[in-house]
């Protein structure tokens, strides 16, 4: 379970987070939803950890135990997984040799025995598999020249080789065209299980029509504006983020 | 300099009787005195059981060398050297060491756990006294297979040993190339090395004849340390191939702190040769003291046509290295080729690259370079490419590429690009990067330490250059490379 309380954060000096509080039981999916500025990537930054976003006050605890105390390898082993709007690039490094040095790593700081190289091919093979992943796609290096499709689909790949309790989505949906959009999340609603709690942050309710939330929050400045079910998101594709402030465009 | 004949006549006096006892001592119990003079040498010379024509032409150098001055062009400081100071001769330090491994250096002893060094080959590599005087690597490999090895290397002709031993059995192939590709008079520490140097490899590859396995100084049988001014000569003749193997992963201690190699490579027509390198000596202490200056020469001659020599080094180690394999294209349609990868962090100064000197006619070369510098250290390229008026066609490809961590080091790119023929082609591409903060939480967020995604990163980023590594250097080098960086970030 997920609790963040009172949470403030600043990042260049500007606060961008102001008093959220949020539960996310386990096994529940909870979609972040509101417009641009509010705070959706800052929130997801902040409980992966990136040293730009200060946290000033509130709190975040994870299953019990303080995330706010944690350095981003840590919160990772601890089940904290953030897939990215933006995956970065590293080249030279292919990505199967980044797969399995994360996966181990993780394994490692779990207790578990590290992956063997045939077990592991086996395991990456079968998962990209389900996400329709070209084998020569892994042999590239990380992110680089991959098409929006392909980096987003690998970010899934990896949530669910690094088998995380605790999934973070941000803007996954960004980029992608409707067939690309319907594989990732079937990659997706196969993760879901009773033990494994999910962030959906999304601005547009296209994505929950394919991975449908339990509870749908919306931000607006900084904390949570409005909370309800699956019918909020349809609400708001009709309304508009007008009442919630600033991006009155957006919502189309 | 009436200042230095005053030392070596003040040596002369106070040693001369140890000196002479010197002569019919086991090695193991003698050093030479401190300093340099004609009688240090003739000293080695016959330490070695030299033949008259060698003392003479360590003679000749010697002469030659205190005519010189020290270079002050690369762009790397420390402390002058006394080299009035300096043992030329020192038996394999048997009383110098530290007398166990709790002397060691605690980060060097962690290092070699790093790599999985076994406890009693630490102590070797460590130069703790008791510890078998071998070469390292015949200590990992059992003698059986370092006979088989020779069996093997035998039946195709393959001449293989110690430079000392070549001076002995085969004088006339060391009397026609030794010294044909770096001559004595090359340069200030190599020809201090032509005057004293101890001991390193000979190999004579015989034409037509491809060398049946990768030939490493890991399994020299060399029961003498090659000491610090080792000198390796290598001859591949008409259409023959042959691959070389310098080096060490695991950090090397060692006493003497100035190290001046001279490397010399002949590669008559259709021949080709591979000289790889992993260097990784002492770079020193955090503060930077203590490490080797590394001063090195190694040049390679293309001289038959279609000749090809290529150079791959990985250079991790020593707290100064100065250090540019080159080629000389003289055979026409001859190919030179240099593949680096240089880490420096700590205080670490490298100032590396290489020349590809352009003679004969169609010849061209690659150069591949990639400097890593983190810490408080100073990362140079220095590189020359020239084509000879004769050199019709010449062509190069160079791409330098430099990766900083943190904001304390500094990547420095010095190219130097002279074409004397107008039909030449020489290209130059170079890049300066960081690792990007972002690339390093990406990395962070998937579970992968700090030190774990740095050496990642930074794998990534020389894997052009390790791909010219044989096979069973490459794990070990990036391995290496992440322990040459802990510590580079944060």
């Amino acid at each position: 379970m997920l609790e963040i309380k009172n949470l403030h954060a600043k990042v260049d000096g500007r606060e961008i987070l102001n008093g959220l509080d949020l539960t996310l039981p386990a096994g529940e999916v909870h979609a972040i939803m509101g417009p641009n500025g509010s705070g959706k990537s800052t929130l997801s930054y902040v409980l992966a950890g990136n040293e730009d976003y200060e946290v000033t006050e509130g709190s975040i605890t994870w299953n019990g135990e303080d995330l706010l105390d944690m350095e981003p390898d840590e919160r990772a082993a601890a089940g904290v997984f953030l897939a990215f709007q933006y995956p970065m690039e590293i080249p030279g490094v292919a990505t199967m040799t980044f797969l399995r040095s994360a996966v181990n790593a993780v394994r490692k700081a779990r207790g578990e025995e590290e992956f063997s190289t045939p077990d592991f091919l086996r395991t990456v093979k079968e998962k990209a598999k389900q996400l329709q992943i070209d084998i020569e796609m892994l042999r590239r290096p990380l992110n680089v020249g991959f098409s929006g499709g392909e980096k987003k689909r690998n970010e899934i790949l990896q949530m669910s080789l690094l088998e995380p309790g605790l999934c973070i989505l941000d803007e996954t949906d960004s980029g992608l065209d409707i067939d690309a959009l319907r594989i990732v999340s079937d990659g997706v609603n196969a993760l879901r299980s009773p033990e494994r709690s999910m962030l959906v942050i999304t601005h547009y309710q296209r994505l929950l029509n394919y991975i449908v939330p339990d509870r749908v929050h919306v931000l607006s400045q900084g904390r949570v504006a409005r909370s309800g079910g699956p019918e909020l998101a349809l609400e708001l594709e009709k309304s508009g983020y007008a009442e919630y402030g600033q991006d009155e465009a957006s919502a189309a | 300099m009436p200042a230095v004949e005053e030392t070596v006549e003040r040596v002369k006096e106070i040693d001369v009787d140890k000196y002479k006892y010197g002569f019919s001592t086991d090695i193991e119990s003698v050093k030479a005195p401190k300093g340099l003079n004609e009688d240090i040498v003739r000293f080695i010379s016959a330490k070695k059981e030299e033949p008259e024509w060698m003392l003479e032409w360590r003679l000749e150098a010697y002469k030659r060398w205190r005519t010189m001055t020290e270079p002050t062009w690369a762009k790397v400081h420390y402390p002058k050297i006394d080299f009035e100071d300096l043992y030329y001769y020192a038996a394999p330090k048997s009383t110098e060491g530290p007398k166990s491994l709790d002397e060691v250096d605690p980060e060097l002893l962690r290092t070699y756990e790093k790599l999985g060094i076994p406890l009693k080959e630490q102590e070797v590599l460590a130069g703790v006294q008791g510890a078998p005087k071998v070469a390292v690597d015949a200590v990992f490999d059992s003698v059986s297979v370092v006979t088989t090895f020779r069996d093997e290397l035998a039946k195709a002709g393959v001449i293989f040993c110690s430079i000392s031993e070549a001076v002995k059995d085969h004088p006339d192939l060391v009397k026609k190339y030794l010294g044909s590709v770096v001559p004595v008079t090359d340069n200030f520490y190599a020809t201090l090395n032509s005057a004293v140097f101890s001991d390193g490899s000979f190999v004579y590859v015989p034409e037509g004849v491809r060398c049946p396995m990768e030939l490493s100084t890991y399994f020299r049988i060399n029961a003498e340390n090659t000491g610090q001014f080792e000198r390796t000569l290598i001859i591949a003749d008409k259409g023959s191939y042959v691959s070389y193997l310098e080096g060490c992963t695991a950090p090397m201690r060692d006493e003497n702190q100035l190290h001046a190699a001279v490397v010399e490579l002949v590669a008559l027509e259709d021949a080709e040769i591979k000289y790889s390198t992993v260097q990784n000596w002492y770079p020193g202490d955090a503060e930077g003291k203590g490490g080797v200056y590394n001063f090195v020469t190694k040049r390679g001659d293309c001289r038959g046509d279609r000749s090809k020599i290529s150079w791959t080094q990985v250079e991790t180690g020593s707290a100064i290295t100065w250090k540019y394999p080159s080629c000389i294209l003289r055979g026409h349609g001859s190919r030179g080729e240099f593949y680096s990868i240089a880490i420096s962090n700590g205080y670490q100064q490298v100032d590396s690259g290489t020349k590809m000197i352009h003679l004969g006619r169609d010849t061209s070369s690659r150069i591949i370079s990639k400097g890593i510098a983190a810490g408080f250290s100073d990362n140079t390229y220095r590189g020359l490419v020239s084509a000879h008026r004769r050199a019709t066609n010449a062509r190069n490809f160079t791409c330098c590429d430099s990766l900083l961590i943190g904001n304390r080091c500094g990547a420095h790119t010095v190219p130097y690009i002279e074409a004397k023929n107008a039909s030449a082609t020489f290209e130059h591409e170079a890049t300066t990067s960081k690792i990007s903060d972002d690339q390093l939480f990406y990395c962070l967020s998937r579970g992968l330490s700090e030190e774990e995604a740095v050496a990642l990163i930074v794998n990534g980023f020389v894997r052009d250059v390790l791909q010219q590594l044989p096979m069973e250097f490459m794990a070990e080098t990036q391995k290496l490379i992440g322990i040459s960086l802990e510590g580079s970030v944060g």
